[in-house]
């Protein structure tokens, strides 16, 4: 007797197969690659009754033919890894269909029991299946289950504990194929025994029927013998001819009609139909959800609930976020003393991260509202009815997945948008998916549409943003069009889907599903993100100010200071610089304490002899009129301050914009000024945009000390936007130009790292490449189609 | 008949698939094989056609549908 177990869960898809895996294994599961391949592996372990016993939860499959990754990887562990036991996963309501796949399971050999799963479904819709009767006909053990509501799973593991012990063989089941295919299974399985390719993993009577069925895993395998390939190959020629001849039908239509009919020969006896519906439940909601008018409208309307949900249910977390990250800000300010540490600390791994992590809970929603829409059965339908439109572009109906969750609906996210491709079949279909997908609106966009929106389009601010949605599908589609007729030509795949019934979504299972895609999502931020924003703090911060540079700013700091320290006005309130430095203190308390509203730190302060002029130049600050009781020469104290004030943070803002001006971003930045003249862009625009390539929100802060107005806050930018508004230089027109250059030029550094995953090095730098010109001649119309018409003329 | 003409609602015998094998096999893995009888769910102009096989919906795209013969 062991006391581990491997056990592996086979199925089909929309058999519940996931639900019962997390109903074993609970939270302790992890996910992997199947090596060498993007599908994915599930796998826990549960401890039941002393033993250990792991799953796996092998891909979802109809078959076990050669023709999809899914089903090769599916055979391949069965074959290669034996589990000790494979649990079929079977759908009682469509009993014929599922048990297609436990017949070739039977015939692979593999030691096996059935779990009969949703036997709730099945009896409401009057299907009553004998379990025992099935166990005894289909010579396999069989227990009765409801995932959903967990009945069954503890039996299951009893049942799995108990047969897996029992050291039983499992020979391979040998089925009837009517005379003609019996034969010539006789022939190449007599063949194979006796040649040096026999294996005793595989049955060689299941190597036999696959050669008939022209599997080419198989077939090429076995060739690699030439004489053994040759006489395999006369064979299968011959029943052919023959079945053509006499049936005129391929050997694969009848081997799937005698499974079929042996599958059927079973559960008539075991199945008992009462009264049969004629529209189940699901029919009749997909009479309308499905409709030809109605279904379309509803599918938006859909998306639209979606969209509010999200954003609106995430605003509270990430405002917390926000304030966690501030926070954390201020008390690494306060420890750690001003220089490069201090500014590696705050702007280059808590702003970096920070800012990835801030969408956290926006991606987070999101993930839940695509797994309801999963789990409930309504995304296929979605696919159903979009796949005519994306058809014509040269995608499927599947990609709708995948553009949706990355910024279909604004503020998704494109790094589990290029996860979400894994279910697209064909490899072409699927590469374009995925290069298509960063071009949506995902939620790292949303904070430069917002500031260049706010700055000039306030007006409309919404038919800005709907116009925006429209253009990233537009020209993702149309782009997808481009790369299908282009480089990835190819003949569209049969679209074949099934639409599973309805279901109401478990809280568990989509706890699960939301929680998978985010914590991957953190894991890429938190590694990936943090090295990149490293770097580039780094590249933005080095080498900086020259020596020369550095000293004119201090000489102006001075010369500034002498001179309102010897000013008349100024002379009477402080004679020398320790007490400017004590007068500057007071100020920043007291405005700090007004803008907290803390009335009890500014009674603390009135106390100070230099009170009545912090409180004045205050009041000039804001623009107030100070009471009339104020002496004239006071009023000129406090303007004269102000005015040294002002003149410091504008020394400072110029120094932070030389800064940058001199660091290798701004040095990049003004050498691409050569490329991206023809747009309007000049230096300032290329080094956010450069920042934009870490995390599309960066360009917001970037701009900000480029335009040398010191901290910006990328929610409330609000003087950024000011500025751009009030500058000469910039226009509605540019404006636009940069939002729709920001959409389309390069993918985030994460997502090109989940390309590069999905596929290669290769399309990841396509990728970036293709994007990039594709950014820049739309952006380049749209500058001088503008400028035709007259517009952006400032 | 090719199954893309097949009007709503009417049901109809699977007689032959006009593809190749990896379709085929899809196709058969999903139920639909020679001799299968199934009704026609719906049919939305040029996108796909919804079928009922065995116990299942199973959505075609147009493009195979006009692969299948159906009776």
């Amino acid at each position: 007797m062991k006391e581990k177990i491997t056990i592996a869960l086979a199925g089909n898809p929309n058999s519940g197969k996931s639900t019962v895996f997390n109903a074993i294994t609970g939270a302790r599961q992890h996910i992997a690659n199947y090596p060498g391949v993007t599908v994915e592996k599930k796998y826990g372990t549960v401890t039941h009754k002393g033993y250990e016993i792991e799953v796996v939860d092998l891909p979802g499959t109809y078959s076990l033919t050669a023709y999809s990754l899914e089903e090769i990887v599916a055979r391949d562990f069965l074959v290669n890894e034996k589990p000790d036991l494979v649990v079929d996963i079977v759908d009682a309501s469509n009993l014929d269909r599922n048990l297609y796949l436990t017949v070739q399971l039977k015939e692979l050999g593999s030691p096996l029991i059935i779990a009969l799963n949703m036997m709730d479904a099945a009896e409401s819709r009057g299907i009553v299946v004998d379990d025992q009767l099935l166990s005894t006909l289909f010579q396999v053990p069989v227990v009765p289950m409801v995932a959903r509501s967990k009945q069954g799973i503890q039996e299951c593991l009893d049942k799995v504990i108990a047969v897996a012990g029992r050291d039983q063989e499992w020979p391979p089941a040998v089925i009837s194929y009517g005379n003609d295919i019996d034969q010539g299974l006789d022939q190449i399985e007599t063949i194979i025994k006796r040649s040096k390719a026999f294996n005793a993993r595989y049955p060689s009577r299941w190597r036999a029927l696959k050669c008939l069925e022209g599997d080419r895993q198989i077939l090429d395998f076995l060739k690699e013998d030439p004489d053994l390939g040759r006489s395999i190959e006369d064979i299968c020629q011959a029943t052919s001819k023959h079945m053509v001849d006499t049936l005129d039908e391929e050997p694969e239509s009848v081997i799937a009609g005698h499974r079929y009919g042996y599958i059927v020969g079973i559960t008539r006896k075991a199945v008992k139909r009462k009264v049969e519906l004629r529209l189940n439940l699901s029919d009749k909601i997909d009479k309308v959800l499905t409709n030809r008018i109605i279904g379309p409208l509803l599918m938006i309307a859909i998306l639209y609930v979606i969209y509010v949900f999200t954003f609106s249910a995430s605003e509270v977390p990430i405002r917390v976020f926000e304030v966690f990250f501030e926070f954390l800000k201020e008390i690494v300010s306060s420890i750690i003393p001003v220089g490069n540490l201090q500014s590696l600390i705050v702007s280059g791994i808590i702003d970096g991260v920070g800012g990835v992590l801030g969408f956290v809970p926006l991606i987070m929603f999101m993930f839940f509202a695509i797994a309801i829409m999963e789990d409930s059965g309504y995304m296929a339908r979605m696919a159903y009815m979009l796949d005519r439109v994306l058809r014509w572009f040269g995608l499927h109906g599947n990609s709708v997945i995948a553009l949706i969750v990355s910024g279909g609906i604004s503020g998704g996210c494109a790094v589990p948008g290029v996860m979400a491709t894994r279910t697209l079949k064909d490899p072409k279909e699927r590469i374009t998916t995925l290069l298509v997908v960063p071009f949506m609106n995902c939620g790292a966009k949303l904070p430069v549409y917002a500031m260049l929106i706010g700055a000039f389009f306030s007006k409309d601010k919404a038919r800005m943003m709907f116009i925006l949605t429209l253009f990233s599908w537009g020209f993702a589609l149309l782009a997808a069009k481009i790369i299908r007729s282009t480089v990835l030509k190819g003949p569209e795949t049969p679209f074949v889907m099934e639409l599973p019934p309805y279901r109401m979504p478990t809280l568990k299972g989509l706890l699960i599903h939301t929680w998978e895609r985010t914590w991957y999502y953190i894991k890429k931020a938190g590694t990936v993100i943090l090295g990149l924003s490293i770097i580039l703090w780094a590249m933005m911060t080095f080498p900086g100010l020259s020596e020369e540079q550095e000293r004119f700013f201090e000489n102006e700091r001075i010369r500034a200071t002498k001179s309102l320290l010897t000013s008349p006005e100024i002379k009477e309130w402080i004679p020398d610089g320790k007490s400017l430095m004590e007068l500057n203190g007071l100020y920043e308390s007291y405005a700090r304490a007004n803008s907290e509203e803390e009335a009890h730190m500014i009674t603390g302060l009135e106390d100070s002899p230099l009170f009545p002029l912090i409180k004045t130049t205050f009041l000039l600050n804001k623009g107030e009129v100070p009471e009339r009781q104020i002496e004239r020469h006071d009023l000129q104290a406090a303007a004269r301050y102000l005015r040294f004030r002002d003149e410091m943070t504008g020394l400072g803002d110029r120094e932070r914009q030389a800064a940058l001006k001199g660091s290798i971003a701004g040095w990049l930045g003004q050498g691409l000024e050569v490329v991206t003249r023809p747009l309007g862009f000049d230096y300032r625009i290329n080094i956010a945009l450069l920042g934009g390539f870490a995390a599309k929100e960066v360009v917001v802060s970037t701009l900000g000390t480029a335009y040398s107005i010191g901290e910006v806050d990328p929610e409330g930018s609000n003087s950024l936007s000011e500025r751009l508004r009030k500058d000469p230089g910039w226009n509605p027109l540019k404006a636009f130009t940069l939002i729709i250059f920001t959409m389309l030029y390069v993918p985030c550094f994460v997502t090109v790292i989940s390309i590069r995953r999905e596929t290669s090095w290769v399309w990841a730098g396509f990728s970036i490449g293709f994007n990039l010109v594709a950014a820049f001649l739309v952006a380049f119309i749209i500058r001088y189609a503008g400028m035709a018409l007259g517009l952006g003329v400032s | 008949m090719v199954l893309s003409m097949v009007d709503q609602g009417q049901e109809v015998t699977l007689a032959h698939i006009d593809g190749g094998r990896g379709m085929r096999s899809r196709l058969y893995s999903m139920g639909l094989v020679p001799g299968a009888a199934f009704p026609v769910l719906s049919r939305n102009g040029a996108g796909p056609v919804m079928l009922r096989v065995k116990d299942s919906r199973l959505a075609i795209g147009r493009g195979m549908a006009q692969k299948i013969i159906v009776e």
